[in-house]
C-alpha cells in the first residue's frame, strides 16, 4: 500500500524526485527557463535594445568581442549579444505557435484512427499521414516556404503543416493498443459513447508520451525554423532571428567569426536544453519499478 | 420453463487473420431464463469468452458473424443499432472480466470511473446531483462488501489489492446489470481464498438482486455450487447441456466424462490422467465432430459429420452420435 500522501491529488514532490534523479534534466530545465526569462524581458536585460531593430552604426561595425560588446558587433555595428537575446523571442514563438497549432489536430486524428483501427477512417487518416512523413521534413517546409512570401508567419505555417503526422502516429500506436484493453471494453459494456472512450479512457493514458514528445519537439521546431531563416525563407532582416544572424555572418567567416558562431552556439544550447528537459519529462512519466 | 431472457441460437463466429479464416464458434446455442444461473465450462481457448463477447457485441474488429441469432428481451442483439445497444449496456446487462487490473483505467481514481457509470446507468431520465451520484456509488461499493467505501473512491486502482479491485469491478457492473450479469472467470486471476470469497459474494448478490447470471469458468468446483444449469463447451461447440446435478451424476458426452475425471480428488488416487491431445487448430478444423481427434470412441463417421444436439430428457442435451453406447 502506498503512503496516504499519494492519495487524491497529483504528487508534485514525487514527480520532481523522478524528474531530478538525472541532474542533466535539471540543467535542461534551467537552460529553458533562462532562455524564456531572457526572451520575455529582452528589452530590460540587454544593453542595447535599439540594436534589435533597424539600426546602423558603421564606426563600431565588426568589432571583436570586448567588454562593451561581449559577443562583438556585426557588419552594421549592432551588438550580437543583444540580438541573440531578442532572437530567443522568435525561436520560442516559433516553438510555441507551431506546437499549439499541431498537437491538438495531430492527437485527435491519431485517437480517432486508433479507435476505429482497421477501418476506412483509420486507412484515410494514417495513409495521409504516411504521405506527409514520406517527404523529408525540411524539404517539405522549404518547398512550401518558397511558394509563399518569406516571413516568420509563413515559416510557422509551413512547419506546422508537416509536423502533425508525428503526433498522429505516436498517438495512433498507443491508442490502437489500448483499444483492446479490458478497461476500454469494460467502458463499452457500461454503455460509454465513442466520444467518452476516446477522450476519457484512451487520451489520458497517452498524455505522458505526448508531453514528452512536445518538449523534445520544441528543440527540433526551433532548429527547422532557424534552418528556414538561414536559407532566407523565414524571418527577414532586420528581424533578430538566430538563423538569419548565422547566415548573415557566414559571409564574413572566418575573419569575423563571432557574428555567426555565437548565434549558432546558442541554437545548440537551446536545443540541448529542450532535449535534456524532454528526457526529464519522460522519466517523470515512466512507471517506477516496483 | 421460465421466460427466456437471452437466447443464443446456432451462433458462428469467425476471425479473419493473415493465415486465413479461424472458424472459432460453430453453431453455439444457449438460453438463459430470467433469474436463472447458468454456467459454461470448458478448457482454455474453447470459445467461452468469444461467445460472451458476441453477446456483449465487443468482438474484435476482425471477427465476422456469418450466421446465428442472439435474442435478448425481444431485441435481436446482432442487428441492434448503436444507440439501442448503448441503452441496453447502460441499463440492463453487464460483464465482469477475468483480470480486474486490466479492467480498470489506470489513470483515474476508482470514484471517477464508478461515478461515470452510475451517472448514466442509475439516473437515466434526470440529471443527478453530485451528492446523489456519490451516495449511490458508496452504496454499490458497500454491496460489494468493500470496507471504507469513501477511501476506495479516492484511490487509484494500483493502490488496491487484487481482491478489492475485483470487488470494485463487481460494484461497477452492478450499476448497469439490472437483468443479466456475465461473469467471465471472475476469480481466476486471484488466489484461491480470495476467489472463494468473490464467488460467495457474487452468489449472494445475484440472489439478492434477482439477476440472471452466466458464469464462465474452467474450474468445475467453482461452478458446482453456484449454477443450476451447466453448458460444456469444446472447441467452439456446445457439447453438452444439463441441469448441474444431472450433469455431474450422469455425464454423457465423452468430453464431459473425461473432464470430470480430470479433477484431482483430495481423497487420493494420484494425479488424474487428463485428456490426451489438445484443441485442434481453428484454421484447419474440419466439418466433423470437433472432439473426434481426441475421442477414444470415435468412429469413421464422426470425422465426417458434426453431430446435432440430441435431447435425452430432463433438459439434458448432448452433441454426440454415440451417446448411448459410451
Amino acid at each position: 500500500m502506498r503512503r496516504a500522501t499519494s492519495h487524491g491529488r497529483f504528487d508534485y514532490r514525487k514527480s520532481w524526485h523522478k524528474f531530478s534523479r538525472n541532474y542533466l534534466s535539471v540543467v535542461g530545465l534551467g537552460v529553458v527557463l533562462l532562455v524564456a526569462f531572457l526572451a520575455i524581458f529582452a528589452s530590460y536585460v540587454t544593453l542595447y535594445p535599439s540594436h534589435a531593430e533597424f539600426y546602423v552604426n558603421f564606426p563600431e561595425a565588426r568589432e571583436p568581442p570586448n567588454w562593451a560588446h561581449l559577443f562583438g558587433t556585426d557588419q552594421f555595428g549592432r551588438d550580437v549579444l543583444t540580438r541573440i537575446v531578442f532572437g530567443f523571442r522568435y525561436s520560442l514563438m516559433m516553438a510555441i505557435v507551431v506546437l499549439s497549432l499541431v498537437v491538438a489536430p495531430g492527437v485527435v486524428l491519431g485517437l480517432v484512427a486508433g479507435y476505429y483501427r482497421g477501418g476506412k477512417v483509420d486507412m484515410a487518416i494514417m495513409r495521409t499521414a504516411d504521405i506527409f512523413l514520406a517527404v523529408p521534413p525540411l524539404v517539405l517546409a522549404l518547398s512550401i516556404c518558397s511558394v509563399l512570401t518569406p516571413s516568420v508567419f509563413n515559416a510557422m505555417m509551413a512547419v506546422s503543416l508537416m509536423w502533425w503526422p508525428w503526433y498522429t502516429r505516436l498517438v495512433y500506436s498507443i491508442a490502437s493498443s489500448l483499444r483492446n484493453e479490458a478497461f476500454v471494453q469494460a467502458a463499452e459494456i457500461a454503455g460509454a459513447s465513442p466520444f467518452h472512450i476516446i477522450f476519457r479512457e484512451i487520451l489520458p493514458n497517452c498524455l505522458g508520451p505526448i508531453l514528452t514528445k512536445m518538449t523534445l519537439d520544441a528543440g527540433w521546431v526551433i532548429l527547422i525554423g532557424a534552418s528556414l531563416s538561414f536559407v532566407g525563407l523565414g524571418a527577414q532582416p532586420p528581424t533578430p532571428d538566430l538563423g538569419t544572424m548565422v547566415s548573415d555572418g557566414a559571409k564574413l567567416l572566418p575573419e569575423q567569426w563571432w557574428i555567426s558562431i555565437f548565434p549558432a552556439l546558442t541554437i545548440v544550447l537551446v536545443i540541448l536544453g529542450f532535449n535534456l528537459l524532454g528526457d526529464g519529462v519522460r522519466d517523470m512519466f515512466s512507471a517506477e519499478t516496483v | 420453463m421460465a421466460e427466456q431472457l437471452l437466447e443464443v441460437n446456432d451462433l458462428c463466429v469467425n476471425y479473419k487473420v493473415y493465415e486465413g479464416l479461424l472458424r472459432v464458434l460453430n453453431g453455439v446455442s444457449l438460453s438463459v431464463g430470467s433469474k436463472e444461473k447458468v454456467g459454461i465450462i470448458g478448457e482454455s481457448g474453447c470459445g467461452k469468452t468469444t461467445t460472451m463477447k458476441a453477446v456483449m457485441r465487443i468482438l474484435a474488429t476482425n471477427a465476422v458473424v456469418p450466421s446465428g441469432t442472439i435474442a435478448y428481451k425481444s431485441n435481436d442483439l446482432l442487428k441492434l443499432g448503436r444507440q439501442e445497444l448503448m441503452r441496453l449496456h447502460r441499463t440492463s446487462m453487464s460483464m465482469i472480466f477475468q483480470d480486474p487490473t486490466a479492467a480498470l483505467n489506470p489513470v483515474f481514481k476508482v470514484g471517477e470511473q464508478l461515478k461515470d457509470i452510475v451517472r448514466y446507468s442509475e439516473f437515466t431520465s434526470n440529471a443527478p446531483t453530485k451528492q446523489e451520484v456519490k451516495t449511490k456509488a458508496v452504496e454499490l461499493l458497500k454491496s460489494a462488501a468493500l470496507p471504507e467505501p469513501e477511501r476506495i473512491l479516492d484511490s487509484y486502482p494500483f493502490q488496491l489489492s487484487g481482491g478489492m479491485r475485483q470487488r470494485v469491478c463487481i460494484a461497477m457492473s452492478l450499476a448497469s446489470a439490472k437483468d443479466l450479469l456475465i461473469a467471465d472467470e471472475p476469480g481466476t486471476s486471484l488466489d484461491v481464498t480470495i476467489e472463494d470469497q468473490i464467488m460467495r459474494l457474487l452468489k449472494q448478490i445475484v440472489e439478492d438482486r434477482g439477476l440472471s447470471v452466466i458464469l464462465i469458468s474452467h474450474s468445475i468446483g467453482a461452478v458446482k455450487g453456484f449454477v443450476t444449469k451447466l453448458y460444456v463447451m469444446y472447441a467452439g461447440t456446445m457439447v453438452e447441456e444439463a441441469p448441474t446435478d444431472e450433469l455431474f451424476s450422469n455425464p454423457v458426452h465423452p468430453y464431459t466424462q473425461n473432464l470430470l475425471k480430470a479433477v484431482p480428488k483430495l481423497t487420493g488416487g494420484g494425479v488424474p490422467e487428463g485428456i490426451a491431445g489438445r484443441i485442434p487448430s481453428y484454421l484447419t478444423i474440419g466439418d466433423g465432430c470437433r472432439f473426434a481427434s481426441r475421442c477414444r470412441s470415435a468412429k469413421e463417421s464422426c470425422h465426417v459429420h458434426a453431430p446435432p444436439a440430441f435431447d435425452i430428457g430432463n433438459g439434458h442435451r448432448v452433441a454426440c452420435f454415440h451417446y448411448g453406447d459410451i
